[in-house]
């Protein structure tokens, strides 16, 4: 289970100015849920899914966040991802020189040493791999390239949803990913996040649109603006926003 | 926070900085005419050999220490280094293993060179060079079946001296330059090749420089010739131990490929790079230039420099013969408080000759990395191609790279491509490699090794693996 409480974050500029970009975001995810989060440009969202993996940029100026009863604010990012967390970035890194899939074999030995389990050779990683290949729709040459080097967008958010396959993490964080894809990539990502489905895994989808729950039925929808969740309900929440925009929601909220 | 982490990981251990307490056979420091006619004595070199030196001497008199590197340390008093220092059992030139000191041995065993040839790395022969002379060469006898002569420069010169003269100083003469030039008077030793018409050498061929001596320099002097058709692959290591003061290395290196010959000379440099504050360290001076005098001739430099306070050198290549081929690969790492200046010169004479420069320069600490390149296209060189691209990565916010590019075209069907970038190394790769589950120190090493991965493919097989290590002692604390 995911419990934010209070959250607020700040960001310093190139000008040393402090910039408040959470104000006290509260939000409990269960074990097995799906929430989406919603809101205009600039409102937080994404600030909260890498503040959640562990970026550095931001100061936690109080609340508290906590996964699984273990705060995860006092956690390194690597030791977050040996807990489970997960982000699918918004724009995945490039990486040159550094082949894909040494990459994510690193990756994932690393996570599994941390986790004390038994580290995967060469030839178990290949026939896993290959298979989640096909689900995510890539090309094994892109396996052979450099990490995210020349990929086109959709085949880096591809290449994202395939570490997610690899990894099998149990708290996944999707910033973003439905921007720039086209409808089969979109439908693709419906997919795989409803294969990985489970009792104990929760996700946090990051979206601007609600097409992307056409795909996935989410349980929880929250609306985001200004750095606080102004507004949670159901399915219909996101037609709603679909329909009338935001505008309706700022006169409540300030 | 996050710059503190990378802080940790590039904390460097030095592990090869221990002295072997030796007897040593050592000239008192200083240097004047009597001096080298000691050198030239000591070695027993015919009468050509000490005129070119005192000639060379005469002429470095005359001469300063240049100053146009982007490259700061106090002035060197040259009367005050030792040009002569040799373990005194090496001296009678052991026939084989067993006369070799054992202590010796134990030294080049911790290095991790063992010479016993059934414990070496099947393929590669090793020329082992201690201070001022050679202690040994090993699989002389195997690469004598083929007729390849590989052996200690001294011994070359009262074996050979017909090759000696013909070859030496014909690519870097001695009035080349400052450290040129009082190498030419002073050198001690070093290593000597030579590859008959049509053969390719068939093991890797490797010297081992070590400096153990205080207060002394090393100047040794290798040539390699790779005659008519002939292929041969060379690899150069080098350490020294930790001391305060700095010590000076001034080496020459040679190069002539003739027709349809290949060279490739690989160099893994790891001189003591001095301390956290800069203090002590080798101040690798040196000249490498090779021929390429014949047609369809190549010459391939690549170099992985980690170590040294100072590094300035230039490997470079006179591409004479047509269709002839120039490369350089170079990968410069400096940390702490290690000042890299290096570079390359290709210069085109011939019709149609090809060259190709990557540079990768890695900066962390306070350290400086300067790229310094020249492509000189003559009126002669009609079609001659080069592509240059020289990438930087910076490690912290006071390090520094810079890049120093001249290129010089006096014939107008020559092209010539140049691409640089500078980057620093990406929070972003950092934080992405993190969140997937890599720990700092092994993010920061994939990201780097990602980065040279082009130049340490150039290496031999059995170097690269290596390379990638020694990259990440340089980088990596508390490691050995």
């Amino acid at each position: 289970m995911l419990t934010i409480h209070n959250l607020q974050v700040a960001v310093q500029n190139d000008k040393q100015q402090i910039k408040h970009i959470l104000r006290g975001v509260n939000l409990t995810i269960q074990p097995g849920e799906v929430h989406a989060i919603m809101g205009p440009n600039g409102s937080g969202k994404s600030t909260l899914a890498n503040v959640l993996a562990g970026k550095k940029d931001y100061q936690v100026i109080e609340g508290s966040v906590s996964l699984d009863g273990q705060n995860l604010l006092l956690l390194e990012p690597e030791e977050r991802a040996a807990q489970g967390v997960f982000l699918a970035f918004q724009y995945p890194t490039e990486i040159a020189g550094v082949n894909n899939m040494y990459f994510l074999r690193t990756a994932l030995n690393s996570l599994r040493k941390r986790n004390h389990l038994p580290l995967l050779d060469a030839a178990d990683f290949l026939s896993l791999i290959k298979s989640k290949l096909k689900e995510v729709g890539l090309n094994e040459t892109l396996l052979h390239r450099a990490v995210n080097e020349g990929f086109s967008g959709g085949e880096k958010k591809r290449n994202e949803i395939l570490q997610m396959l690899m990894l099998e993490p149990n708290f996944i964080i999707l910033d973003e990913t439905d921007s720039g894809l086209d409808i089969d990539a979109l439908q693709m990502v419906g997919q795989c996040v409803n294969s990985l489905r489970n009792k104990r895994r929760s996700f946090l989808i990051v979206t601007h649109y609600q097409r992307l729950l056409d795909y996935i039925q989410p349980d929880v929808v929250h609306v985001m603006a200004q750095g606080k969740i102004i507004k949670s309900g159901d399915k219909s929440l996101a037609i709603e926003l679909e329909t009338k925009g935001y505008g309706w929601l700022d006169e409540k909220s300030l | 926070m996050a710059n503190k982490l990378i802080q940790e990981a590039v904390e460097k251990h030095y592990p090869y900085g221990f002295v072997t307490s030796i007897e040593s056979d050592e000239l008192s420091p200083g240097l004047n005419e009597d001096i080298i006619r000691l050198i030239s004595t000591k070695k027993q070199e015919p009468s050509f050999m000490l005129e070119w030196r005192l000639q060379a001497f005469r002429i470095w008199q005359t001469m300063t220490p240049p100053t146009w590197a982007h490259i700061h340390h106090p002035p060197i008093d040259f009367q005050n280094i030792i040009y002569y220092s040799a373990p005194k059992r090496a001296q009678d030139h052991p026939k084989n293993l067993d006369e070799v000191d054992p202590k010796l041995l134990e030294t080049y065993r911790k290095l991790g060179i063992p010479l016993h040839e059934q414990s070496l790395l099947a393929g590669v022969a090793v020329d082992a060079v201690f201070d001022s002379v050679s202690v040994v060469t090993t699989f002389k006898a195997k690469l004598a079946e083929v007729g390849v002569i590989f052996c200690p420069f001294s011994e070359a010169v009262c074996k050979y001296p017909a090759l000696i003269e013909q070859y030496l100083g014909t690519v870097v003469p001695y009035r080349d330059n400052f450290y040129a030039t009082l190498n030419s008077a002073v050198f001690s030793d070093g290593s000597f090749v030579y590859v008959p018409k049509g053969v390719r050498c068939p093991m890797e061929l490797s010297t081992y420089f070590r400096i153990n001596a205080a207060k002394s320099g090393q100047f040794e002097r290798t040539l390699i010739i790779a005659d008519e058709g002939s292929d041969v692959s060379y690899l150069e290591g080098c350490t020294a131990p930790m001391r305060d003061e700095n010590q000076l290395h001034a080496a020459v290196v040679e190069l002539v490929a003739l027709d349809h010959a290949q060279i490739k000379y690989s160099t893994v440099q790891n001189w003591y790079p001095g301390d956290e504050q800069g203090r002590g360290g080798i101040y690798n001076f040196v000249t490498k230039r090779g021929a390429c005098r014949g047609a369809y001739s190549k010459i391939s430099w690549t170099q992985i420099e980690t170590g040294s306070a100072i590094t300035w050198k230039y490997p470079s290549v006179i591409l004479q013969g047509e269709h002839a081929i120039g490369e350089f690969y170079s990968v410069a790492l400096t940390n702490h408080y290690q000042q890299a200046d290096t570079g390359t010169k290709m210069i085109h004479i011939g019709k149609n000759t090809r060259s190709t420069i990557i540079s990768k320069g890695i900066s962390a600490g306070h350290g400086q990395n300067t790229y310094r390149g020249l492509v000189r296209m003559l009126p002669s060189a009609a079609h001659a191609r080069n592509y240059t691209q020289c990438d930087s990565l910076l490690l912290h916010s006071q390090c520094g790279a810079h890049t120093f590019p001249s290129i010089e075209i006096k014939n107008s069907s020559a092209r010539v491509e140049h691409e640089a970038s500078t980057s620093k190394i990406g929070e972003d790769q950092l934080f992405y490699c993190r969140q997937r589950g890599l720990g700092t120190e092994d993010a920061i090493s994939m990201i780097v090794n990602g980065f040279c991965k082009q130049i340490f493919s150039e290496l031999p097989m059995e170097f690269a693996v290596e390379a990638q290590k020694l990259l990440e002692v340089s980088l990596e604390g508390g490691v050995g």
